[in-house]
């Protein structure tokens, strides 16, 4: 699955090929290495029902970590992720609460079925956390979970969560294991940007919260595209356009009321921004509640075209494919003329 | 007919018989079923549950249980019968099955009926839910087993091929699980589908323990079984063959062009009833 040759390519100052693993900090950002695996260990150390679980990729979904403090409670299923998330079923029902970890294009594709039936039609309390979200990796489609936010929302019974940054991981994985029943979350793993630390920010399960206010633009936004809001807004301030973020990190079930009084102050350009294909995610989510209630701001979606995504570094591919800050501030002047 | 009281001696032939009647008076309610299926797997079930496992009829949540986990979704017929022989669930729900809010759906699902511990339907899931249950219950120093039933045909499942080598590597001698070999899935003989054969040998050399029966031979079954459990501490999971016969008990299905959804005319069902009622066993 991975090449050798694809590992230690993070240590580069600036990528520039299309490896698998890649960090998403730009240089200079602050970091945390590894916040789910030490979340993790941080949970298990008060909650012996906590089980790691994962299919090869240990090193990769930062599970190593886990599964240095915790051997015995470790299980490693080999390279097959429908025997992992069918295993994942089989130890909640009895009473664990495993965390089970893959590359997130192989739980969404590959082991979808095993997921829904055995997970979320059984309800058990299993948390899925996922690695390599949207276009997180610039190997190529094989490895490019654009459309994981689609398909798990469409699963009745599970949670999906999006979070920014190392802050929100370490948060968002106690609260997984409060929640009773299935999690997906979308990981970022190695060394992970600390950004939500300076806003005060704390991660509630189903709560999108507002980090900036702003009067001419409101980003809505998961995921590391509340990062590049974030980043955006500053940006913009500079050309005197005043924008606010609301990071809705729980996709589902959505902060309706959150979001329909942000959306629905007058006078804002409403932009939705996610790692995700425009298909299916938070863009289609957040227009689809506006239309139910009759809330109608000027509208606009930023996500991954409906495409299989090219291979390449991931500076370049996100400038390519319009989620990267520059990218972001250039769409929203032209939208506002 | 009410179950045979728990406890009682009563021979596994006579549940045997119990579990088909109770598999037959559902598929007359809906005019429909797996019932070929139900025949051919009920001697297995007897086993499984009147001399096998542990569990309490009053209380199928019991911690002590073993698990019984029906992989093959569709033979939830088969399953609610030897439930209702079981004592777990009450008879009288047999006129429920498949019916609007019925706690006996058609195909077998965790969370309608009690005893149930897995939803199946979508096949080749089973094995690895068992791995899991498997691993869970030696986590906790249990020592219930786990049995689960698929069928021939999941072997086409590259998911089962994952939890026979998952269930090998972790050493789950804690798991024995039983594959009905009835030859016979959607498409045709399940060994013209996708050959499986030389099924015992390929187990074996997978790491598994494996015994080969005839499954409607209820001294072979046994046998089997306590074979299988006698491999609690090797280290090896256990897998019983079961070849068997679709229809068994009743001629005239045993007779019948096989096919996986066995055409029954409405007034066949009595006329089944009564050639099962002729050869009730003591």
């Amino acid at each position: 699955m991975t090449g050798a040759g694809d590992r230690g390519q993070h240590d580069r100052p600036r990528l520039t090929t299309s490896a698998m693993i890649a960090s998403i900090a730009a240089e200079g950002q602050r970091t945390m290495a590894a916040p789910f695996g030490h979340a993790l260990v941080a949970l298990a150390q008060e909650d012996p029902s906590i089980l790691g679980m994962t299919a090869d990729l240990g090193k990769y979904t930062d599970l190593h970590v886990f599964a240095q403090a915790f051997p015995e409670r470790h299980y490693q299923m080999g390279m097959a992720e429908q025997l992992l998330f069918g295993a994942a079923s089989g130890l909640a029902a009895e009473g664990f609460t495993p965390f089970a970890t893959t590359y997130a294009v192989f739980a969404s594709r590959r082991a979808y079925d095993f997921i829904h039936q055995t997970i979320a039609e059984e309800e058990r309390n299993v948390k899925i956390a996922c690695a390599l979200p949207g276009l997180t990796s610039g190997y190529g489609p094989s490895h490019q979970a654009t459309e994981d936010l689609a398909l798990f929302r469409a699963m009745p019974n599970m949670v999906v969560i999006d979070p920014c940054d190392a802050h929100e991981i370490a948060q968002a994985v106690p609260a997984m294991a409060q929640h009773r029943g299935p999690v997906y979350m979308r990981l970022l793993r190695g060394q992970v940007p600390l950004v939500l630390d300076e806003y005060g920010y704390s991660f509630e399960l189903g709560k999108a919260k507002l980090l900036r206010d702003g009067a001419d633009v409101l980003f809505v936004s998961s995921g590391i595209m509340t990062m590049r809001a974030l980043e955006a807004a500053t940006a913009l301030a500079a050309d005197r356009v005043d924008c606010g973020v609301l990071h809705v990190a729980t996709i589902k079930p959505l902060d309706e009321a959150a979001i329909l009084a942000a959306c629905a102050r007058p006078g804002r350009l409403v932009v939705v921004a996610e790692n995700h294909s425009v298909h299916g995610g938070l863009g289609e989510a957040v227009a689809g509640l506006l239309m139910r209630a009759g809330v109608h701001p000027a509208f606009r979606m930023v996500g991954l075209p409906d495409a299989f995504l090219a291979a390449g570094a991931l500076p370049t591919l996100h400038d390519r494919y319009g989620i990267s800050t520059n990218a972001l501030c250039a769409r929203v002047k032209t939208w506002l003329g | 007919m009410s179950p045979a009281p728990r406890g009682h001696n009563v021979s596994l032939e006579r549940r045997a018989w119990g579990i088909r009647r109770h598999a037959l008076l559902m598929g007359e309610v809906q005019g429909q079923g797996y019932i070929a299926q139900a025949l051919d797997i009920a001697d297995v079930l007897a086993v499984a549950y009147f001399h096998a496992m542990r569990y309490r009829p009053d209380d199928p949540e019991w911690e002590g249980r073993d698990r019984f986990l029906l992989s093959n979704g569709h033979y939830a017929i088969a399953l609610y019968a030897a439930l209702i022989e079981a004592g777990i669930v009450p008879e009288e729900e047999l006129e429920s099955y498949g019916a609007d809010e019925s706690r006996l759906p058609m195909s077998g699902m965790a969370s309608y009926t009690p005893g149930m511990e897995m939803s199946g339907g979508s096949l080749g899931l089973g094995l690895a839910i068992a791995v899991g249950r498997c691993l869970g219950l030696k986590h906790k120093g249990s020592d219930a087993r786990v049995y689960t039933l698929f069928s021939d045909g999941e072997l086409d499942e590259g998911s089962v091929w994952e939890a026979i080598m998952a269930a090998a590597h972790h050493r789950l001698d804690n798991l024995i699980a039983i594959v009905d070999v009835n030859n016979q899935q959607a498409d045709g003989p399940s060994t013209a589908v996708l050959g499986f054969e030389p099924l015992p040998e390929k187990l074996a050399a997978f790491g598994w323990f494996v015994r080969r029966v005839d499954g409607n031979d209820l001294a072979a079954v046994r046998d089997a079984f306590d074979a299988a459990a006698a491999q609690a501490g090797s280290g090896r999971p256990a897998m019983i063959v079961a070849d068997t016969l679709m229809g068994k008990g009743v001629p005239f299905l045993e007779a019948r062009e096989k096919n996986h959804f066995i055409r029954v005319e409405p007034h066949e069902w009595r006329l089944a009833l009564d050639a099962l009622d002729e050869r009730k066993p003591a």
